[in-house]
């Protein structure tokens, strides 16, 4: 059986779903380039020769 | 499958664009011009990624407020010939729809803004839409000819959350820069009702050309624009302020002021008889009026980079 001919509907749907996936993934690398950001971040409370002290202090 | 296609046809499916227009992208742009020059006149610098996710955060949570106002306000926006044409009214989205997106979306900028800045950020945002939400749109809007005032508050957070997102708190600059905003929305918008004459009556919103007659909101215009002067003249002090931001800032709230004892001096049959000319013109100069004064901030804090700028 041979599908319909496409609906107006559907192509006003497909371009909102389109549009919807393109908001999703750049949220998505806006979360990643955050953590990066703030987990590999020049913050002063977390100077790289601290790091590994803490590291040995706790095991 | 006729009649599926009526059903559809009848209550058309919302494109993406509908939803962008429930953010009110106009308004948005002065939210993120302000909040942007806010958070970089501040003192503290901020890495540029945290920044660009702070102001897209406060545009959005800014854009949620636009949203949940057109979903309140949808009996009157079908009432009023400037806001016919929103989303709701003019039926392509439904204001369930309109409710739903921008609680979401209130939700995700607060969150975000507090992750990536800080809490404090994220709670002032939080602050801002509930107090345009809440306390302009559903309390005082409909209720006060003093509406306009009030609602100006919530347009003048934007370069505090700014600042908050650098420093994490509350300064006299960043209140000053308040104090430049709420002032100048009442003149602004007083301006625009003197013009857009019948509309508000219409929808029953106690704008201060209804309920106090129109030479009154002619005397409040020039009182509210007086007031405003010393507001702006006083960032020149500050740390943030410097030479350029006084030049400017004198000669635009001359010119203001000028505008607005133009308008007071006029009656209605003289503003009739040019279509409401000098009205016109004083809300057209009243964008550019808030435009310089910020880009006067951020050219101090720019040549400020350089050794220049400031005092």
């Amino acid at each position: 059986m041979a599908f319909q001919e496409q609906h107006e509907l559907h192509k006003r749907r497909f371009g909102r779903n389109l549009w919807l996936g393109v908001v999703l993934a750049a949220f998505v690398a806006l979360v990643f380039g955050l953590t990066i950001v703030k987990v590999g971040g020049d913050r002063p409370d977390a100077a790289p020769d601290q790091a590994p002290a803490a590291t040995e202090a706790s095991q | 499958m006729t009649d599926t296609t009526s059903v559809f046809e009848k209550t058309p499916e919302a494109e993406f664009g509908d939803f962008v227009a429930l953010l009110k992208p106009r308004v948005m742009s002065l939210v993120v011009f302000t909040a942007l020059t806010g958070l970089l006149v501040a003192p503290v610098p901020v890495h540029p990624l945290v920044a660009f996710t702070s102001i897209l955060f406060i545009a959005l949570g800014g854009g949620a407020s636009g949203a949940l106002n057109m979903w309140w306000d949808a009996d009157i926006d079908r009432i009023m010939r400037r806001t016919r044409n929103r989303p709701i009214p003019a039926g392509k989205v439904t204001e369930g729809e309109a409710l739903g997106f921008g609680l979401a979306l209130s939700g995700i900028s607060v969150v975000m803004l507090g992750l990536a800045a800080n809490m404090f950020a994220g709670a002032f945002l939080a602050f801002t839409i509930f107090f345009y939400v809440v306390v302009y749109t559903m309390w005082l809007k409909r209720s006060t000819p003093q509406n306009i005032v009030i609602g100006g508050a919530a347009g003048a957070f934007p370069p505090m959350i700014g600042w908050a997102v650098a420093t994490g708190g509350v300064s006299l600059e960043s209140v000053l820069m308040f104090m430049l905003i709420f002032m100048w929305t009442p003149p602004h918008f007083w301006a625009l009702a003197l013009f857009m004459k019948s509309d508000y009556a219409d929808a029953d919103v106690p704008m201060l050309t209804v309920t106090h007659g129109r030479k009154a909101t002619r005397t409040h215009i020039l009182v509210y624009t007086l007031l405003l002067a010393p507001f702006a003249l006083a960032l020149a002090a500050t740390s943030i302020g410097g030479p350029i931001y006084l030049a400017a800032s004198l000669v635009l709230n001359g010119l203001f002021i000028a505008g607005a004892l133009r308008i007071w001096r006029r009656d209605e049959a003289a503003a009739e008889a040019d279509s409401y000319r000098a009205e016109k013109r004083f809300f057209g100069f009243s964008l550019s009026y808030l435009f310089l004064h910020f880009v006067a901030l951020l050219a101090e804090a720019g040549l400020a980079q350089f050794g220049w700028g400031g005092w």
